[in-house]
């Protein structure tokens, strides 16, 4: 919607939350806007609220005209919301302009006009210098007069007199069978209108706010839901979202290391909407809380909607798995905001969550979880919610994480019909093997990231969560006791095979010992017969020294004379 | 604003105010239908005061008058407000109660 280029109408802003950016500025200046309703659908809150935010935020006097409360009673009824009437009245800002018509007390003859109305409204205005002016109810005066025609002509003349005032006017009337208002009025206002309605549905009622026409201005045509809370009357026009919101490139950690390392070690991107579901006791909320708590360990504001839980419950419970979440809490950076799905209706529901992030502005809303809502609502009233709200959610960039109470096994569709919504969706299972139930959990999708596509086991323990590869067997992956049975046998045979190894090393040595002592043996017997052999020698050298010496001594003594 | 004062000490008195705007057909039409009238059927037992409300319209707020012309019977009460240009004499008498 924004972006769009009006030109011409000059507006004057209402103040009202999402009513302004809906009409791109608000009513239109000098002219009267005709707001319609039936009873006790907050049109004259929405007049008051007008003239109220025209002092304070525009500086512009106003009149309040009513036909039927009395000035008192305007002003304890909307002191409630804040507004201090009276003082606005004392200052000369505000005057209440009260014209009290008993027809008990009144009788007609003849010609008359209601002359005395103007002369009353104009020494109003001038007294002020008001610049908006209300008109509540007017259709009042057609109990007090018996003489329609009059009172139309005097009407006309009424609307023609405040655009010669140049008076931004807002004219209430009550709601009609078949027709805007039962005195036709929407046949004298011709540039604004806009119809209040307070409707029930299974017992759920919901306010709701349509603008009928704008002349000259692009508006949006849908019925948008309003809130008559603590802070007045707000409009939320949630549907003119568009698809052209900002899209983030970084990436937050989910709280959980091992799950970041499912998604490449740096976690899921901001502002993408993240489906978690699973059966009952999956660890949905667990790993809600764990985003949440990543949020706030970066300093970040996160918003927990509980539709199931109080926020004290859900502190109780996450503190089993070592996440304490209170200390955040304390420091205002996480909100918990619990309330039953049937309390209100999905509008309102919706209105209300989208009031508190604006107002709280977290970096990652939790909705724990939107399956809570089927219960309350036709399934396309649902979707539609959703959609909404996960919209303004990545309008803002906010991170959005949403648990689904899934109630197949490992389904992978949501009731609502949310999973193309979604950017990642995170499957968690609760599987019943050998007699016990264990978790796991899946990366269904996640859009722009490579992710893992393994079934981890997912185990929550009083340290937090982990999420543990699952023992890959020769049948197929084994999660819960199977896993540890199969990894200690693992361990077992390893063991053994080491001790096998070592005691085959500790043989070779032995042996290695051994041989080495033969052969130093051997080599003591070789010293011992070269010994022997030297010894051999030298007596033989000797002897045959001997024998020669012996030889000549002889030969001497036969007289040696063959020489 | 004109004031005439008619009134016998024995009877109660009627004490009646116009309201009127300026010199508009309608209001000029009621300020002689109401002199004819009192002169006719009251005479001497009313206190009549004619207001333009174009000159003090604080009078209106303060009064609370809407139509123009307004007859206001303030005395005897309760207060009775006739509104119209008075023309059909035998109305107005029953509404102000006036017995003939």
């Amino acid at each position: 919607m924004r972006g769009i280029v009006t030109g011409g109408i000059a507006k004057a802003r209402t103040g009202i939350d999402g009513f302004d950016d809906l009409t791109l500025g608000g009513l239109p200046r000098g002219r009267p806007t005709l707001v319609c309703g039936s009873a006790g659908c907050g049109k004259t809150l929405f007049a008051s609220t007008f003239l109220v935010n025209g002092v304070r935020d525009e500086g512009e006097p106003g009149v309040f005209v009513t036909f039927e409360e009395r000035p008192r009673d305007i002003i304890d009824n909307v002191a409630s919301l804040g507004f201090g009437l009276g003082e606005l009245i004392a200052q000369r800002q505000i005057h209440i302009e009260h014209i009290a018509i008993d027809p008990a007390e009144l009788a007609e003859v003849g010609d008359y006009d209601l002359e005395a109305l103007f002369l009353r409204l104009d020494l109003a205005v001038e007294e002020i210098g008001a610049r908006r002016i209300v008109l509540d109810t007017i259709e009042s005066l057609f109990s007090a007069f018996q003489n329609p025609a009059i009172l139309r002509a005097e009407i006309r003349r009424l609307f023609d007199w405040l655009k010669e005032k140049g008076l931004t006017a807002v004219i209430t009337g009550e709601r009609g069978n078949g027709s805007l208002t039962r005195q036709g009025l929407e046949e004298y206002v011709s540039d604004c209108v806009i119809l209040l309605d307070h409707r029930v549905n299974n017992q759920v009622s919901t306010r709701r706010l349509r603008i009928v026409k704008y002349r000259g201005t692009t508006h949006g045509t849908n019925e948008y839901p309003f809130l008559i809370g603590e802070d007045g009357f707000s409009v939320l026009p949630v549907s003119s979202l568009g698809l052209a919101h900002q899209v983030h490139e970084e990436r937050i950690s989910t709280g959980i290391s091992d799950l970041d390392e499912m998604v490449k070690g740096a976690g899921f991107h901001r502002g993408s909407s993240i489906l978690l579901s699973g059966v009952a006791g999956s660890g949905k909320s667990s790993i809600a809380a764990a985003f949440a708590a990543a949020t706030c360990a970066r300093g970040e504001k996160a918003l927990y909607f509980s539709f199931e839980e109080s926020a004290r419950q859900t502190v109780r419970n996450m503190r089993s798995i070592g996440l304490d979440l209170q200390p955040s809490i304390e420091s205002g950076l996480l909100e918990c905001v619990a309330s039953r799905p049937t309390f209100y209706s999905l509008e309102m529901h919706l209105a209300v969550m989208l009031r508190q992030v604006q107002r709280f502005r977290p970096q990652l809303v939790v909705l724990d979880p939107i399956s809570a809502f089927l219960d309350s609502g036709e399934q396309l009233e649902v979707q539609s919610m959703l959609l909404r709200m996960i919209d303004f959610l990545k309008s803002r960039g906010i991170t959005g994480v949403f648990t689904h109470l899934a109630s197949i096994q490992g389904e992978a569709k949501t009731d609502a019909g949310l999973s193309s919504l979604m950017d990642a969706w995170i499957l968690l299972l609760n599987r019943e093997v050998n007699g016990e139930f264990n978790r796991e959990l899946y990366l269904l999708k996640a859009r722009g990231i490579a992710h893992s596509n393994q079934v981890r086991e997912f185990v929550m323990s009083d340290s937090g969560i982990s999420l543990r590869e699952p023992f890959l067997g020769e049948n197929g992956a084994l999660t819960g006791s199977a896993r540890r049975f199969e990894e200690a046998r693992t361990r077992r045979d390893e063991v053994a095979r080491r001790a096998e190894v070592a005691r085959l090393q500790e043989k070779i040595a032995q042996r290695r010992r051994r041989t080495e002592a033969q052969i130093e043996a051997l080599h003591a017997d070789l010293r011992a017969d070269e010994i022997e052999l030297r010894s051999i020698i030298d007596q033989e050298t000797a002897y045959l020294a001997q024998a020669k010496s012996d030889t000549a001594e002889m030969a001497a003594g036969r007289g040696a004379d063959s020489e | 604003m004109s004031e005439e004062q008619r009134t016998d000490p024995g009877e109660e008195p009627l004490k009646l105010t116009l309201y009127v705007a300026g010199q508009t057909p309608k209001s000029v039409a009621a300020i002689r239908n109401l002199q004819r009238l009192c002169e006719e059927h009251m005479p001497n037992r009313y206190e009549v005061e004619v207001v333009d409300l174009r000159q003090q319209p604080q009078l209106a707020r303060e009064h609370n008058i809407v139509a123009i012309p307004t007859l206001v019977r303030s005395l005897p009460v309760p207060v009775q407000k006739i509104i119209g240009d008075l023309s059909d004499h035998e109305k107005v008498l029953i509404h102000l109660k006036v017995e003939r």
